[in-house]
């Protein structure tokens, strides 16, 4: 087993004291920044990224992947005490979670949603830690026509997974790609799309638009709901901890096929948010309590909070693995890595094996410390929404702002901030996804570089996708996803004409 | 614009179908910009492979025709269907509350940096939509910049802006 020694190495490159520290920072950061409307794991992560530039790369990703875990825990607290989701992947659990926390049991709801976000993180780094490596030694015969397939698989399943239009999917993805290649090109050096203005040189980053599109557009959102809070006084005592403890494993069927669905649904770009939808359908379903779900039933809360954490974690193995990330917050992570110098990738493993295993080694502790934090300090989280939103709301712009700035020292990118952030606005209420179009901004230079050395190996053809069974394999299931929408139309006419 | 919703008793600033009409138009813009930025760079297969403009033309189609299918949806499919609103006349003026003073805050980073101007912003939002008394106001938005200060140009050692046009900060030593 060279994966546990290689583990037990990472373990002794996160535990020194300063990395321990960074880790309770960064998770109570995290949980803090999850509790904030306007502040969530991607966006936190963008505006605290240009403040790590000077650490050791390895320090810096264990921050911020726990800012991302404590964000996991945070959206919890909010959704059951005040029902308002902290975070998009949190609304499943205001369903059960709030009705419990009126009920009196507030304390228990938040017992049972940490202890199965840990489970579910828990299972999934374990996944990561056998999985990834197998994958990494894999796609070490990768080359560019197989990097574009996956690549290709990545954004078409965001068309074949999303409910909504799949041309607004498409639209939105594709105004990332265009957005990536603004500025100079990486192959020929010469500028593109700047149409002569300086500022455009250095083109859009996707850190810019990750804080436009996901703080000023949803504070934009939480105003015009014209948000109040109304929480319901919460405390953990030790007692109600270990009672619910107690009550939990009765539910490992539930757990168990929620970390499947989350890790599924983490490891193809479907994203928490539909992880946790789609556990808590299905335990609604199959549950015996079903018809009680709804009304405060703790099953309800154990299996979205597990399939979103499994979810939000197992995202992380194709960013660690393939180098390509599975949710906006993964994608953030990945711009970090290539800041700090760092190949993202299955060279990685090979390369920097103490960077990798150091971070799933803080996986594991960083998640044991988001546990005890969020269980200790529930109260102290609590009272940060009572902080009215009128001061909420210019302090966060203000951060934003920050944000945007220290990306590059460039007052231009605080204007495309605003920008973004009424993009972000129009396209939440339109139904444009945001997670193809950051990832498209992010990724879009990288896959465009394989497409033209696919091109350049195949001269122009694009048989290169199709050259052997595992670029043709990888590049069919791209394209049935792609016209899964169709195919699923087709089939439920055919339904429909039997019926 | 008539196809307001008269349904709700809030008055609609817009309806979803015209804001799917007018985004749709406006991918098609940047769709055409891009198309047009890619073929002026060279859109097609040159001596050495594919060309700068090459990638993005592919692109730039793509969104020309999947927004087209997006407005034809919107202008013709949806025509006869009940029109919801986008957003009505209530919270359009609270989103604006926000949005404009934003401008100006961004204007002001631009023009006098960011402490100065984050002190105003938020304590003019406060006064004006919280209802705050003057001297919580400030007491909370001086505690703010006071506190990105020490963290930033402190801590981290990471200048923020001072002001292009005037540094109001100047004479306490901040430049």
């Amino acid at each position: 087993m060279e994966e546990i020694s290689a583990l037990f190495n990472g373990f002794a490159v996160a535990m020194t004291p300063f990395n321990l520290l960074l880790m309770l920072v960064g998770v109570t950061l995290g949980v803090i920044i999850g509790v904030l409307p306007g502040l969530g794991g991607a966006n936190g992560i963008a505006i605290l990224l240009p403040l790590t530039f000077t650490m050791p790369p390895t320090s810096a990703i264990i921050m911020l992947s726990c800012i991302y875990w404590g964000a996991l825990f945070g959206g919890a607290i909010t959704s059951v005490l005040f029902n308002i989701p902290g975070e998009p992947w949190s609304v499943a659990t205001t369903f059960d979670g709030y009705p419990m926390a009126r009920n009196g049991k507030a304390g228990e709801a938040l017992t049972a949603a940490f202890t199965s976000s840990f489970v579910g993180a828990f299972f999934a780094i374990v996944m990561i830690t056998f999985l990834a490596p197998l994958v990494a030694k894999f796609a070490l015969q990768f080359g560019p026509p197989e990097f574009f397939s996956v690549y290709l698989l990545t954004f078409c399943s965001f068309v074949g997974m999303n409910k909504g239009s799949p041309f607004k999917t498409i639209s939105a993805m594709m105004l990332g790609f265009a957005l990536a290649t603004v500025g100079m090109d990486t192959v020929t050096g010469q500028l593109r799309l700047t149409f002569g203005h300086p500022e455009l040189m250095r083109g859009f980053d996707f850190l810019i638009a990750v804080i436009g599109l996901f703080g000023i557009g949803e504070i934009l959102l939480s105003m015009e709901e014209g948000l109040a809070f109304h929480g319901a006084a919460a405390k953990i005592r030790r007692q109600v901890v270990l009672e619910t403890w107690a009550k939990l494993p009765k539910y490992w069927a539930t757990s168990l096929r929620s970390c499947l669905i989350g890790c599924w649904m983490g490891i193809t770009p479907g994203g928490a948010t539909p992880a946790s939808f789609m556990a808590y359908g299905v335990a609604k379903r199959v549950s015996k309590n079903g018809e009680n779900f709804g009304k405060g039933e703790m099953e309800g809360i154990v299996a979205p909070e597990t399939a979103a954490h499994a979810a939000g974690t197992s995202a992380l193995l194709p960013m660690l693995s393939l180098g390509i990330p599975g949710s906006p917050t993964a994608a953030v992570l990945l711009g970090g890595l290539l800041i700090w110098g760092l190949q993202p990738g299955p060279l990685l493993f090979v390369e920097k094996p103490d960077f990798v295993w150091g971070l799933i080694a803080s996986m594991y502790l960083g998640n044991l410390a988001g546990l005890f934090v969020v269980l200790t300090c529930v109260p102290l989280f609590a009272s940060i929404l009572r902080i009215p939103f009128s001061i909420i709301a210019p302090v966060i712009i203000v951060i934003c702002a920050v944000g945007a700035y220290t990306v590059h020292n460039a007052t231009f990118d605080v204007w495309l901030m605003l920008g973004f952030g009424v993009l972000g606005y129009v396209f939440k209420k339109l139904d444009y996804p945001m997670a193809p179009m950051v990832l498209a901004l992010v990724l879009g230079d990288r896959a465009e570089d394989s497409f033209r050395q696919s091109m350049l190996i195949s001269q122009g053809s694009l048989d290169v996708f199709f050259s052997n069974y595992l670029v043709a394999g990888i590049s069919s299931v791209a394209l049935l996803l792609l016209f899964w929408p169709l195919i699923g139309k087709f089939i439920g006419k055919k339904k429909a004409a039997a019926a | 614009m008539s196809e307001q919703a008269n349904n709700s008793n809030q008055e609609s600033v817009i309806s979803v179908r015209m804001m799917d009409i007018i985004t749709a138009l406006l991918f098609m813009a940047v769709g055409l910009t891009v198309m047009v930025g890619s073929l002026k760079l060279g859109a097609s297969w040159g001596s050495d492979g594919p060309e700068a403009g090459y990638f993005p033309f592919y692109i730039s189609l793509i969104i020309l025709l999947s927004s087209a299918v997006t407005l034809y949806q919107a202008a013709i499919v949806d025509k006869k269907k009940k029109t919801e609103s986008f957003v009505d006349k209530e919270s359009f003026k609270q989103v604006m509350a926000v949005l404009l003073p934003a401008v100006v805050f961004v204007l002001g980073v631009q023009l006098i940096g960011i402490y100065v101007s984050s002190v105003f912003y938020i304590a003019i939002f406060m006064v004006w939509l919280g209802k705050y008394p003057i001297w919580k106001a400030i007491a909370v938005s001086v505690g703010v910049s006071v506190a990105l200060y020490l963290m930033f140009e402190f801590w981290f050692q990471v200048p923020l802006p001072h002001g292009s046009w005037f540094n109001p900060l100047e004479f306490v030593g901040v430049n």
